[in-house]
């Protein structure tokens, strides 16, 4: 050893402590753990906003000849690689292009690209709008300059060249390019048309028969009140006739003045020839919406996007939920996750707030607070069917025994519905809500109590204005806690009121404008039914990408608010700035 | 306040058991011990006997009399403390305590840690009552009126006794706000009447000046002397009849302590202090009486000036000096 050595002996000749004692692997493994968790959840947000986002970006139209002579036409959906069976090439007729096609294949070691054409024009005919079409098949690729992509209110998405136009059997254009100007200039007043007819079809019409069935209505409680075939009730079975003679010459009117505006608007149609040249009448009041695909620029093609965006968002679904929009759930969704915050909160609170201020601490409470945690263990189906028993089946049929007896055998409240699904869900995130609750009041100084007691409050002034402003942004933690699990779950509330559709909204303009026995729709719910219950299901499945990114976004924009409500508390209670 | 029940308290002798005077049976309070003569004998002695005494007394879990110096009989006290027992569970931690705290003047307690005189303090005002496992015996008056009476609204009571902690406690609110909560909780409403209160109250704190502009901020952005000075106008806003001040300055930096000293005697006079503190240099700057306590026991209790300089008890004077505790 060097003379020189600064080092002091002692630490010279102390063994080295062992990596472990060091703690250096367990830096990695928390580290490695950390990354890990990050990268799923990045992982599955990048695919939801990748493939959500992409559902509603317009495609060119590809028309493909195929070898076997028949053609199609359609957007591109997806690409994927597989190895033929050798007897898909004895479809092939022509011996030359089976040869060539035998060639390309192995030429690629039996594998062969595929791709996956939304192809539409579905009709009562023609039930498949998707097809794969393998590389080797394909003879010839286009993409046709005057193709349309229509969106059409039933039977989804058209793809087709028009040729002419037609003012009832008048043909106002035969080109194609005089087909376009004339749908643009016609389409909108259409649609607006067509859509006043439906709306003096529901309000108006739809009055005058509420009217009619109200009056059938009473009699049927003059009849439970009075008996069956008493006096009072064939009167008022008779003041429901003459209601209804009454008001038929105003039906008939209105009814044929529906008829008339669908009659003359639906008289404006295209004429459109198919990949293979079939010609097909589409009637312009049947087109949400159309663009000619391969001549869109990118500044038309983000006007698509964003319209069909705002379509999605604002619109109800059509076709068994694969077009359309998602309002309803959207709505449903909400509602549902406010009422179940409205009443889980104040519940969760005050539970917690007995067990932790006023409960003598001991064995009792211990078993309590054991209980409420292993509530929040229960799986959240199992909350579903007690909802449906309890909600459903004994509150709700003992509120329409007594209120709506007229009604039954309909059941009003004795069926799922919102407010059933609210407390359901409640129920389900009690417990978190008790937990942080709990934590939230005991983290509160001791202190402050005092500082109050020693003023002269009493418990529950101290309570209430010390330690509860204090806990709140523990509290409000556990709120959002509540919410993302509460906006997510769907097991449960398919049982207790989450409806494939249900176009009435819970809350609407029509008297009393709150409706909590209605079932509603559920974005959880909707992504189950697109994915799984859909008719359509290769359609529907950007879509469920779509929901689930919608979704998403609103519980994470339900926890901002959340969030930054907490951060306000947070500075005025505990940080004081 | 009675002369004779003072003379209940003027005990001198340390003597064996719970020798000690009965006490007047008053409304509200019944005494569970038995009656034993007074002996009205004044003492003056420092004697080394006396020693044996504490701690023999200690040693074998008894009270015994506190050496009152014939100073204290003279007083009119606000507050009188009987007789008072105190147990944490089955751990006994006040035995027999008596004094009077002098009508508008400044009573430091001082004594180890662990001397129960935190408790003693605690106890004034019922704070006791919050733990479960508390016990307590004897009783205490204020102005005569019993608080551990059967009829006492502790609530009431709490109201007639300001209290500062040891840490700082503001509540989580506006300086205004914490200076009026114990009218608010009173359900005032009147914004004059609040705004009054809280400007004498902060005046009352010596706090005014520094924080006028800004009363809707939150007290929690107040430096730790400001914060005990506010909880110190917080008290005294309810105009309560005594106060009482726990370590006040222990968490506390010099300048801020010394701000505070200086207000507990602007302070003296309008209002009765009893202060606990472990500092005996404040005890003396601070306070114009001093008891001192020790393992429960409340050993000695005279003005400070002669307590400090020229102790009854050899106990005592061991502790102020220094040379144990």
């Amino acid at each position: 050893m060097a003379k020189s050595d600064p080092l002091p002996p002692l630490l010279q000749t102390r063994r080295r402590s062992s990596l472990f004692a060091r703690g250096e692997p367990m830096v990695w493994m928390t580290g490695g753990a950390l990354v890990l968790s990050i990268a799923m959840i990045i992982g599955l947000l990048l695919i939801v906003i990748v493939r959500g986002g992409q559902t509603f970006w317009p495609q060119k139209l590809k028309k493909v000849a195929r070898v076997d002579g028949t053609y199609l036409m359609g957007e591109l959906t997806k690409t994927e690689t597989y190895k033929p069976e050798d007897f898909v090439f004895d479809n092939i007729q022509d011996p030359d292009d089976r040869e060539r096609a035998r060639a390309m294949v192995a030429a690629n070691k039996g594998r062969s690209e595929r791709r996956f054409i939304r192809t539409g024009n579905r009709s009562p005919e023609n039930r498949e709008d998707f097809m794969w079409v393998s590389d080797f098949e394909v003879k010839q690729e286009s993409f046709p300059e005057w193709a349309l992509t229509i969106e059409r209110s039933e039977w989804g998405r058209f793809y087709g060249i028009p040729t002419a136009f037609y003012i009832g059997e008048e043909k106002a254009a035969d080109t194609a390019e005089g087909a376009w100007t004339l749908y643009e200039q016609h389409h909108g007043d259409l649609v607006d048309k067509w859509t006043k007819a439906a709306e003096i079809e529901k309000e108006e019409i739809g009055d005058l028969n509420d009217e009619i069935n109200d009056a059938r209505e009473a009699a049927k409680g003059v009849a439970l009140e009075h008996g069956e075939g008493s006096r009072q009730h064939q009167d008022a079975l008779a003041a429901a006739q003459a209601l209804a003679e009454k008001l038929e010459p105003q039906l008939d009117a209105l009814r044929g003045r529906v008829d008339r505006m669908r009659a003359e608007s639906g008289q404006y149609q295209f004429l459109l020839e198919d990949a293979s040249g079939k010609a097909h009448r589409v009637r312009l009041v049947d087109i949400i919406r159309a663009y000619p695909a391969n001549r869109a620029g990118w500044w038309d093609n983000v006007g698509t996007y964003i319209a069909r965006w705002w379509e999605f968002l604002t619109d109800e679904p059509r076709e068994a939920n694969n077009e359309g929009g998602v309002w309803p759930a959207i709505f449903g969704t909400i509602i549902l996750t406010m009422i179940m915050t409205l009443i889980v909160v104040p519940f969760g609170v005050l539970g917690a707030l007995y067990l932790r201020e006023y409960a003598k601490q001991g064995t009792l409470v211990s078993l309590v607070r054991i209980a409420v945690n292993n509530l929040a263990g229960v799986p959240s189906i199992v909350f579903g069917v007690f909802g449906f028993g309890f909600f459903c089946y004994t509150i709700g049929a003992g509120i329409d025994q007594v209120f709506f007896e007229e009604r039954l055998p309909l059941p009003t409240y004795g069926k799922g519905g919102i407010l059933w699904a609210s407390l359901t869900l409640a129920l389900l995130t009690l417990p978190v809500v008790v937990v942080a609750t709990e934590e939230a009041l005991s983290a509160v100084p001791n202190s402050m109590r005092e500082g109050s007691y020693a003023c002269g409050a009493s418990k529950w002034q101290t309570i209430r204005r010390i330690v509860l402003p204090r806990a709140m942004p523990g509290i409000m933690t556990g709120m959002i806690l509540a919410i993302a699990r509460g906006a997510g779950e769907v097991a449960p509330i398919m049982l207790v009121g989450a409806a494939k559709m249900a176009p009435d909204l819970p809350v609407d303009g029509e008297f009393p404008f709150v409706h909590p026995e209605r079932s509603f729709m559920h974005l959880g719910f909707h992504i189950y039914d697109l994915g799984f219950q859909s008719p359509n299901a290769k359609a529907a499945e950007p879509l469920v990408f779509t929901t689930t990114f919608l979704l998403i976004a609103i519980v994470v924009a339900l926890n901002i608010v959340a969030i930054w409500i907490r951060a306000r508390l947070r500075r005025a209670y505990i940080e004081g700035i | 306040m009675d002369e004779e029940e003072k003379m209940g308290e003027d005990t001198q002798t340390p003597v064996e058991g719970a020798e000690h005077e009965a006490n007047e049976v008053v409304a509200g309070f019944v005494s569970d011990q038995e009656p034993v003569p007074a002996s009205t004998e004044a003492a003056p002695t420092t004697s080394g006997s006396q020693l044996g005494g504490v701690y023999e007394a200690v040693s074998e879990g008894r009270a015994f009399d506190t050496f009152t110096h014939d100073a204290m009989l003279e007083k009119d006290d606000i507050l009188e403390i009987e007789q008072f027992d105190l147990w944490y569970g089955t751990n006994q931690a006040l035995y027999k305590n008596s004094m009077g705290v002098p009508e508008g003047e400044v009573t430091a307690l001082i004594g180890p840690s662990g001397c129960g005189k935190s408790t003693l303090l605690r106890s004034v005002n019922r704070m006791n009552d919050l733990v479960a496992s508390v016990r307590i015996q004897g009783d205490m008056r204020l102005n005569g009126d019993s608080i551990y009476g059967a009829g006492t609204d502790v609530i009431e009571l709490r109201k007639r006794i300001g209290m500062v902690f040891q840490k700082p406690n503001p509540f989580p609110m506006s300086i205004y706000e914490n200076i009026v909560y114990s009218l608010r909780i009173d359900g005032v409403r009147d914004k004059n009447v609040l705004d009054e209160v809280a400007e004498k109250s902060l005046r009352g704190a010596g706090l005014w000046e520094e924080v006028k502009d800004r009363l809707e901020d939150s007290a929690l952005r107040l430096s730790g002397g400001q914060q005990q000075r506010l909880c110190i106008g917080r008290a005294i806003a309810g105009e309560p009849d005594v106060l009482l001040l726990d370590e006040p300055c222990s968490a506390l930096d010099p300048i801020a302590t010394g701000r505070i000293e200086d207000l507990i005697t602007e302070l003296k006079g309008t209002y009765t202090i009893l202060i606990v503190t472990h500092n005996m240099q404040q005890a003396q700057r601070a306070s114009d009486y001093t008891a001192f306590m020790y393992l429960g026991r409340l050993v000695e209790f005279g003005p400070t000036q002669d307590l400090f300089v020229r102790p009854r008890l050899k106990e005592t004077e061991d502790y102020v000096t220094g040379r144990f505790g």
